[in-house]
């Protein structure tokens, strides 16, 4: 019998997705697919008129679908969160029946790509405030390319002023929902308890802009 | 060995130790423990005494399971306070559980989780398949296995959505069995379960244990489910760097007559052994239950306050027609209909039945939290004061100072980030009452956590607090679900004796419950609803513990 | 919710179809109808895919339930293109922001069509796809990482349960006193908070799972499969039937001298 009398410390690998991670990671998506779908049954009634009288305003409200993206890197902090989480939402909605068909996916995975880069490009340091609204924005610019100047976008026939109408929402859309929402929400979770097997355990403790 | 390849486990643990991640102290320090191949055990302890940490780390799921980053090259933080660490050995025939995927079989408490897949086999096969065993021998042990834990009646593709909770347990053996184990943990099984549940899953493990002879492990509050089934008992404490983590060990009957007081004081439930309770008092006047005594003085005891009238019962919502229907709203089928019910001040109902009876969706529709799919709750003057004859037409904070109720999750109902203000939310939206917060307080014990997360509570404060805060705004009516569900004596006996000084002073309790004992406290009526099918539901009176 | 989850006993021709022939001939579909918005391609990929909505087991009541929201959006997003897409022809509505032309007009109605052309597909193919089925060809067939594929589908499972517990807390919320009534305002903070309540939920539920995957086992490199995904002369049948529909669309646009590349839309 081996004796481990040394005190071994167990590292944290960075890199590394652990199984945990992944279903915490999959069911961030499908639990912000929920919320959303609850929220958009009463909003509709809003939405719609909305989209009659100026359809690029919709973009203002499309921050929603972009939560997990931010969220699930916020919470599992590990290089592809955001790409996989906002995949497994579109996912999600491919399963319920998209109006976007199979197309809702390319716009997951550009979407969480838009988050993911901004993450990456600070080498997946720092998960502050502002890092999580430019992540958020990301997200927002990248799906509101895709939805305007890709083939199967829905605003692709949209006059060039309403294009930029409607990317500028998004992003805005996408900085303010996405981003700062789901920053909050990480340090709520944080003071529950219920991240202590994630780095983000300290998000609640960690300072706001640096 | 036995006949179908199952080989038990020994388990050895030196000096073990473990710190979560991110925690000050360790949850299991020091423990010393040898469990022989085929050895039954029955594991107790305060809570805090590292049972399930135990458990877990004989799963090999404890920590970081991605050991191998260090050797990918990723660079290696220097020592981070933050991080698990584990001390001394633990070992499963020699070797450490994390080196032996499948050596050892976890069942844990809640059923929904212990399932992984949609379909009853390929949930089975599950474990079989990441243990790399080849298809045909995997499909052969999932039928042995539905087999032995008694879901052979099922097809394999029956969706495990649609079993019940005891069930979604044996399902979960069943998809352990498969792995053939050696050492079977069970980190209390049927705490979620109904007595029906926790009998079915108690006998399949015993089943199993006969034909397999592995070693079992078991961590449950309740003594008496396994004490017939287990060989030995070993009682956990919270461990020191100094002495050892068993505090006692030895085979059942003498661990429960030397240690009977201490694991009664520490809430376990030990057999034969009622938690005392305070009675209710006759008609005499109410004794030290100040709690439900108003700023108005309540409404004389035997008052009707809330009536339920051929009432039909559903938690789906109206949806809409098909094609020749067009967008025409149909309401949802009933999980049950006919139900009628009332409730009166100071007196007690109960409301029992088999899984799937709709017991709650009754209990949260006569709360006023769920629209009636045909007939008519209806509160009378002395309950509604102005505020209408339909509970699910007030506004919320005209419902909470009427009907409190107190959900069977009490962190769905936590709304703040501190155990004060969660005391205070109702108060402050209703104006008044905040100075029977402190009470509260003291009363439920809460008085050192006011500054806690409430999410941050163990089992027993959680529930303490859910029933505190609703309590805070002070209603006449009280609904319960399976308000003592999972819970130790001690909690159990505060909750009693809570509940019966408040029937004493005048307010209704309404309560769900399957625990006879809980009852046999609270008195008054019966309200028995039947299976799903069985027809209309039939009342007894004033039935207490009908068998 | 739970319903979109499982087959329930659908046991339709196209149920037996490998999930990724199945996806490969619905994504050619769709990215040959994407490539031009104009309405005789729209039209007949349209009635083509209602043709095989009996092969997918899909009845007209439930074709109804799961479409009309997709009929009502792709009208919308219509209305949206022909308000905004730069006019040509003749001006047959000028009201300030708004404008719709001849042009602009039949490119509505073509991007309408599209929308609805697209999205059916999507409908046929998962009601006659198990998830579970899905999952086992992306990581066989497909050799997607086979971790992350079966994490995900386990966590999908809980769909239902999140919906279910969705509906909870807003009641148990409620009886503490947070009305999910009143102004705007109060709305949303009540839904954030209904939210919050939810991802603790899911969190914990989440990590108890993960615990369960990995007690059995889960989480090495290897593994065998009790359910290998194949493939059969159904699933060429499948894709041949994808390029059929794509094929049709184009020449029967071309034919009628309607093809209109997005990228060349503005002219």
């Amino acid at each position: 019998m081996t004796d481990i009398s040394a005190r071994k410390t167990l590292t944290r690998s960075g890199y590394n997705w652990r199984v945990v991670d992944i279903v915490v990671a999959a069911l961030i998506a499908v639990a912000g697919g929920v919320i959303f779908w609850a929220w958009s049954q009463g909003a509709n009634l809003i939405s719609a008129p909305v989209n009659a009288i100026y359809p690029p305003l919709t973009g203002l409200y499309a921050g929603g679908w972009l939560i997990p993206a931010v969220l699930g890197m916020l919470i599992i902090r590990k290089p592809g969160a955001a790409l996989f989480c906002e995949t497994v939402a579109a996912t999600g909605e491919l399963i319920m029946g998209s109006q976007y068909g199979t197309t809702v996916l390319i716009s997951g995975v550009l979407q969480g790509l838009g988050a993911e880069l901004v993450f990456a490009a600070i080498l997946y340091k720092k998960f502050n405030l502002p890092v999580s609204l430019l992540a958020g924005a990301g997200a927002g610019l990248f799906g509101a390319l895709n939805d305007s100047f890709l083939p199967w976008g829905w605003n692709i026939a949209y006059a060039a002023g309403d294009k930029l109408a409607y990317i500028l929402f998004m992003a805005i859309s996408g900085a303010i929902i996405a981003g700062a929402l789901s920053w909050l929400a990480t340090r709520g979770l944080a003071r529950t308890g219920v991240l202590s097997a994630f780095a983000s355990r300290r998000a609640a403790t960690e300072p706001v802009f640096s | 060995m036995t006949s179908n390849g199952v080989r038990p486990a020994a388990v050895t643990a030196r000096g073990w130790g473990w710190r979560h991640a991110g925690r000050p102290r360790p949850a299991v320090q020091g423990l010393d423990l040898d469990i022989g191949p085929g050895e039954r055990v029955l594991l107790l302890g305060p809570s805090g005494a590292g049972k399930s940490t135990l458990l877990h780390a004989l799963a090999g799921v404890l920590g970081d399971s991605s050991a191998g980053a260090a050797a990918a090259g990723s660079p290696t933080s220097p020592a981070d306070s933050g991080d698990a660490d584990e001390t001394g050995s633990l070992l499963i025939d020699g070797a450490p559980p994390r080196a032996q995927r499948g050596r050892a079989g976890l069942v844990q408490q809640d059923p929904e989780t212990q399932v992984v897949l949609s379909r009853l086999g390929d949930d089975v096969a599950f474990g079989a398949e990441n243990l790399s065993v080849p298809p045909a021998e995997i499909w052969r042990r999932v039928h042995e296995a539905l087999d032995d834990v008694g879901l052979a009646g099922l097809p394999l593709d029956h969706p495990t959505a649609a079993l019940s909770g005891g069930q979604k347990q044996r399902l979960a053996l069943a998809g352990i069995l498969a792995m053939r184990p050696g050492l079977l943990l069970l980190d209390e099984p049927t705490a979620n379960l109904d007595p029906a549940g926790v009998l079915e899953v108690r006998d399949a493990v015993g089943r199993c244990l006969d034909k397999t002879g592995a070693t079992l492990v078991v961590v449950e509050h309740r003594v008496a489910v396994w004490k017939d089934l287990v060989d030995r008992i070993v009682v956990l404490q919270p461990g020191s760097a100094a002495g050892s983590g068993v505090l006692i060990d030895g085979p059942p009957d003498r661990v429960l007559a030397q240690a009977r007081d201490m694991l009664i004081a520490a809430g376990v439930w030990v057999p034969g052994h009622v938690p005392p309770a305070r009675a209710r008092a006759g008609t005499g006047a109410p004794d030290g239950a100040g709690l439900a005594a108003g700023p108005a003085a309540g409404p004389a005891a035997g008052q009707l306050l809330l009536a339920a009238e051929n009432l039909a019962v559903s938690r789906e919502r109206p949806r809409r027609a098909g094609p020749r229907g067009g967008f025409r709203s149909i309401p949802p089928r009933p999980v049950q209909s006919g139900i009628t019910a009332q409730v009166r001040a100071g007196e007690a109902l109960t409301i029992t039945g088999p899984n799937g009876s709709g017991k709650s969706t009754f209990a949260l529709t006569l709360a006023g939290l769920l629209r009636p799919v045909s007939g008519a709750v209806s509160a009378t003057l002395e309950l509604s004061a102005g505020a209408g004859i339909d509970p699910y037409k007030w506004k919320a904070d005209q419902l909470i100072a009427r009907i409190g109720t107190v959900f069977q999750e009490p962190e769905h109902q936590f709304v703040t980030g501190r155990v004060l203000d969660e005391l205070m939310f109702g108060p402050r939206h209703l104006g008044r009452g905040e100075e029977r917060v402190d009470e509260l307080l003291e009363r439920l014990r809460l008085a050192e956590l006011v500054d806690a997360n409430p999410y941050t509570l163990s089992g027993g404060e959680k529930r303490r607090l859910s029933v505190a805060t609703v309590l805070a705004a002070h209603p006449q009516v009280l609904v319960l679900d399976e308000p003592t569900f999972g819970q130790d004596a001690n909690t159990w006996a505060e909750l009693a004796s809570l509940l019966s000084g408040l029937l004493d002073a005048g307010t209704a309790v309404v309560s769900v419950t399957h625990d006879e004992e809980f009852t046999a406290v609270l008195g008054g009526t019966q309200l028995s609803l039947a299976a799903p099918g069985a027809g209309a539901p039939h009342r007894e009176l004033p039935g207490v513990a009908a068998p | 919710m739970r319903e979109a989850l499982s087959l329930g006993g659908n046991h339709a021709l196209l149920t037996r179809a490998n999930p990724l022939a199945k996806f490969t001939a619905v994504v050619l579909i769709t990215l040959v109808l994407a490539l031009s918005i104009d309405w005789v391609s729209a039209s007949v990929a349209l009635a083509c895919e209602l043709l095989l909505f009996p092969l997918a087991g899909l009845g007209p009541t439930l074709l109804w339930r799961r479409g009309w929201p997709l009929i009502l959006a792709a009208a919308l997003g219509g209305w949206s293109t022909a308000i905004l897409a730069p006019d040509t022809g003749s001006i047959l509505l000028d009201a300030g922001i708004w404008s719709i032309s001849a042009g602009s007009l039949q490119l509505g109605l073509g991007f309408m069509l599209r929308g609805l052309a697209i999205a059916l597909p999507a409908v046929l193919l998962m009601s006659c796809t198990d998830p579970t089925d899905l999952a086992d060809a992306l990581a066989q067939n497909a050799k997607l990482p086979h971790r992350f594929v079966l994490g995900t589908l386990a966590a999908m499972r809980l769909v239902g349960l999140m919906a279910e517990e969705w509906q909870t807390i807003g009641m148990a919320r409620r009886a503490r006193g947070v009305g999910s009534h009143g102004n705007p305002y109060q709305r949303v903070r009540a839904t954030l908070g209904q939210g919050f309540g939810l991802l603790v939920q899911a969190i914990r539920r989440a990590s108890r799972l993960a615990v369960t995957m990995e007690a059995r086992g889960f989480g090495g490199a290897q593994r065998t499969w009790a359910r290998p995904s194949t493939f059969s002369g159904l699933d060429l049948w499948v894709l041949l039937g994808g390029l059929g529909i794509a094929a049709a669309a184009v020449a029967a646009a071309l034919a009628a001298g309607t093809w209109n590349l997005v990228f060349l839309t503005r002219q």
